[in-house]
């Protein structure tokens, strides 16, 4: 069967006999970007249409039908739409800031692919501090949507950003803390690593108590960072301030939006990794037989599975709560999720020490 | 000239620390209708909300002075028109009332069901709504399904599913399509398989609670004293339902709770609607196996009209209490009609409810007022 | 006391939230209950309530007759002026002169569909059909005389 592992080591040999070694490295630039840029497009294209069904399948309707079987090219429609609108940036705005705010936060999702590993063996950089570079490039995106308030020179859009920066600063302190009892039981940072200690088993069933109230805090903290529902009131349509895209039309909206879905594929990716092994199968304890059954199925297939499981996961709160108000989400975060992840911090670490976990 | 520029001067003044002036414009996705709401905001506490009404009058009462008695009832059916029912039923109990017509049995027992089922109809799409401006985009897809069985059953009998002008002087237009009690009968089961849907979605949700508990609070005083009825009133520890306190048609005859809660707050009308749902539920099934056989329409004349004098009726539609109010003097069209409706009065009292909280709140308070506004602009 | 009740209102959130996501996830597994018409695509099999209040034709017998006699009661009922009722004279084989109908004109896009010229007509000529398919691109189409032409009315009828 086809498996990516061997794909990397194939072309790195072949590039090495063909070329000098500065030109391997250049073209190695040049593969992963247009690889990285491809996989942005198709997973744009794959998340908008499954937004669209998931919900409709939850509202007892039917998605997007029509255009091409299935639905499948909707999106492919919706954005040639969006191309041809009018991109229109506002009278007094602030230029350089206004167009630079959509690459900023696209910037911000693509070099958070470097670290994740999509299957044995294919990673694009595979560095000792993986989880610190992960949440330190995350905090970045807050730039982003500041810029984008700040410069739409629009009182009610400075307000959203203000508040989407508040949430999304709040909430990486529980994300960290819940990715933090996990490094607690891998004891290192770095990602193969931590896919590697999994081999026994996923952290989320080996770590049981501490791991599964981390698994719950991370997904919640996440939904909140990407601004997803329950936690849109930045973007609510239904409310007062359109938040902080609101002067954005056309191509520059487009990449919002794209942004927003990638960043939701990346901490889906990150928490597939660290909570349900990346790209290793499911293994329990030593059973041999079951686990070499496990590993006919190509890794490629159990990451992209587990990360489409989390996406589908964070869909599903959207369509089913309604929206909290700006202080009880502060509220949520500050008085429960925070207390809640310091105190399973320190329950992860006595589990760790003692080594009472699987 | 001096006069003139100092009330420019006052108009344009936004208030100290720099209040900010806003509209919630006609055109909104969670005004349910053309309301046009003016706020006054300080960062983001609200201190002042004006509404702005008119965008939808249609001179309904002027346009009544020209049309005979048969045929102005079709109008009141596209004011609210989410309980279209129940406003034309007020006009013929008007006109019987003024012309001592005498209106059998089977027409009261089907005017009574019918009467239920708009309600739950238009509690239904409130609910859906109300969840929708929240942020809970599921339930509205629920209650709709709920409310297309009561359209069907509509369409069936009637012939219309939203304005449908059956209930004329005297009874109904012509007789119930021989399907109605099996479909009602289907309904009811179908709702009540359904209704802890609703409450696992919504009103048991934390978010949910969170978001309408202690928000929008009308005292018992204050809903008296702006004319508050219907749900907004019974929240709030009034006791205003017509059903009860002035019967007409059948409803003295089945038994059904007034439904009251003390809290006053946005949560507490949303509870007082859910649980009328249960309660017209219950007086449709008191009626739907006892519909008396027999005519249904009595005996009237080929042209109405009314004696000279004043006429006042009052009905309980799903907002709220519904007036009629007729001065004829005597001759085949009414001399001055004025329409009493409900949403009026309730959107009087947004502002006192609503003054002083942040933005959020604001869409709980009007979510919950249930207001449709071609009923306040006539 | 304070924990307790932090870890009751922790719990109580947390079950009414699953309470609700397994209400919509039990909706995503159950596709049968969709509720969904696609309509233009299902025209062959579609059927509509036979009151509905589409809009008013005449019902012509299979000799074109009507039952129309031109008294104008609808015109007469309807609240807007929908009808207008177009008359002439006609000679019996008596030899009398007796009002005919000429033509019934009926405004589509004026009509309110409130039923009040059916009930009116003393000899039940017009009656409420069920379409409605009625948009078109010339407004002029919409105003539709009712009566077929050649058509006349049936035998004794007053």
């Amino acid at each position: 069967m086809f498996s990516l592992e061997g794909l990397t080591a194939m072309i790195q040999n072949w590039l090495a006999a063909n070329f000098n070694p500065t030109m391997v490295l250049v073209l190695q630039c040049v593969i992963v970007i247009l690889l990285a840029i491809t996989l942005f497009a198709v997973l744009g294209l794959v998340l908008v249409l499954m937004e669209r069904k998931v919900a409709a399948h939850i509202q007892i309707r039917l998605g997007p039908n029509r255009v091409g079987p299935g639905g499948m090219f909707q999106t492919v429609a919706d954005t040639l739409k969006l191309i041809m609108k009018e991109g229109l940036t506002p009278d007094k705005a602030d230029k350089l800031l206004f167009n630079l705010a959509p690459f900023v936060v696209m910037m911000v999702g693509m070099l958070l692919l470097a670290p994740i590993a999509f299957a044995k063996n294919f990673q694009i950089w595979d560095l000792n501090i993986g989880v610190l570079y992960i949440s330190s490039i995350s905090s970045l995106s807050v730039i982003g949507i500041l810029m984008a308030g700040w410069a739409s020179n629009n009182k009610y859009s400075l307000l959203g950003a203000m508040r989407s920066g508040a949430q999304i600063v709040s909430y990486e302190l529980s994300a960290g803390f819940a990715v933090l009892s996990i490094i607690v039981f891998t004891g290192s940072l770095q990602i193969t690593d931590i896919i590697n200690s999994q081999e026994n088993g996923w952290w989320l069933f080996k770590g049981h108590i501490p791991a599964i109230i981390s698994f719950v805090i991370f997904i919640i903290a996440v939904t909140a960072e990407t601004n997803r529902a329950p936690f849109d009131l930045a973007e609510a349509e239904s409310e007062l301030t359109a938040g902080f895209h609101t002067e954005y039309s056309g191509m520059r909206f487009a990449l919002f939006f794209l942004a927003e879905y990638i960043n939701i594929f990346i901490v889906c990716a990150i928490g597939a990794t660290l909570f349900l092994g990346g790209w290793m199968p499911l293994h329990i304890g030593h059973w041999g037989g079951f686990n070499h059954l496990m590993d006919y199925i190509p890794s490629s297939v159990w990451f992209m599975g587990k990360t489409f499981f989390l996406i589908f996961l964070i869909m599903w709160f959207r369509w089913t709560f309604p929206r909290l108000r700006v202080d009880q989400l502060l509220d949520l975060e500050w008085k429960y999720l925070l207390p809640i992840s310091l105190f399973n911090l320190l329950l992860a670490t006595v589990i760790a020490i003692y080594g009472w976990h699987f | 000239m001096i006069q003139e520029t100092e009330i420019i001067k006052d108009t344009t003044h936004l208030g100290d620390e720099g209040e900010m002036v806003i509209n919630m414009g006609p055109q909104h996705p969670a005004t349910h209708g053309v309301l046009h709401l003016v706020v006054t905001l300080n960062g983001e506490t609200i201190k002042k909300i004006e509404p702005h009404l008119g965008y939808i009058h249609r001179s309904i009462e002027k346009m009544c002075e020209s049309l005979t008695y048969r045929q102005f009832i079709y109008v009141t059916s596209r004011m609210d028109y989410l309980s279209s029912h129940i406003n034309n039923l007020g006009c013929a109990l008007l006109i019987e009332k003024g012309m001592q017509i005498e209106v059998p049995e089977r027409a009261k027992y089907v005017r009574v069901i019918l009467s239920e089922l708009t309600r739950i109809a238009s509690h239904e799409l409130w609910l859906g709504a109300m969840a929708m401006d929240l942020g809970a985009f599921t339930p509205f897809f629920y209650a709709f399904r709920e409310r297309e069985m009561i359209t069907d059953i509509m369409e069936d009998t009637c012939g219309a599913r939203l304005t449908m002008n059956y209930i004329v002087p005297g009874g109904l237009m012509y007789d119930i399509h021989p399907d109605f009690q099996k479909k009602v009968k289907a309904f009811i089961a179908q709702f009540k398989s359904k209704v802890t849907e609703y409450e696992d979605l919504v009103t048991n949700n934390i978010i949910f609670q969170s978001r309408t508990k202690g928000v929008g609070i009308l005292s018992a005083e204050d809903a008296i004293s702006y004319g508050c009825t219907g749900p907004v009133a019974r929240a709030s520890g009034v006791s205003c339902d017509i059903r009860k306190l002035f019967p007409y048609e059948v409803y003295d005859k089945v038994e059904f709770d007034e439904v009251i809660e003390t809290a006053g707050d946005s949560f507490a009308r949303y509870i007082v609607r859910v649980k009328e749902m249960n309660q017209s539920i219950r007086i449709i099934e008191q009626l739907i196996d006892n519909i008396p056989e027999g005519e249904f329409v009595g005996k009237t004349k080929n042209v109405l009209k009314l004696p000279k004098g004043e006429f006042y009726t009052r009905v309980e539609t799903a907002r709220g209490e519904f007036g009629v109010y007729i001065v004829s003097e005597g001759g085949t069209t009414p001399h001055r009609i004025k329409f009493r409706s409900p949403g009026f009065s309730n959107l009087s009292a947004l502002n006192h409810m609503a003054a002083g909280s942040k933005i959020g709140d604001l869409m709980a308070t009007m979510g919950t007022l249930d207001l449709v506004i071609p009923d306040i602009d006539r | 006391m304070f924990i307790k009740d932090y870890i009751s209102d922790v719990y109580n959130g947390v079950t009414s939230l699953l309470k609700g996501m397994r209400k919509t996830g039990w909706y995503f597994v159950h596709p049968k209950e969709i509720i969904t018409e696609q309509y233009p695509d299902n025209r062959a099999t579609l059927k509509l309530a036979d009151r509905f209040k589409g809009e008013v034709v005449m019902p012509h017998d299979e000799n074109n007759e009507h039952t129309c006699t031109g008294c104008t009661a609808c015109e007469l009922a309807c609240p807007n002026g929908t009808i207008k009722v177009v008359t002439k004279f006609e000679t019996t084989p008596e030899g009398k002169k007796k009002k005919a109908i000429d033509s019934l004109v009926y405004r589509l896009e004026l009509c309110t569909m409130c039923n009040l010229c059916v009930v009116a007509c003393p000899s039940d000529a017009i009656k409420m059909a069920p379409t409605f398919e009625h948009s078109v691109f010339d407004r002029t189409k919409l105003t539709k005389i009712l009566n077929h032409p050649g058509s006349k009315i049936k035998e004794g009828i007053e």
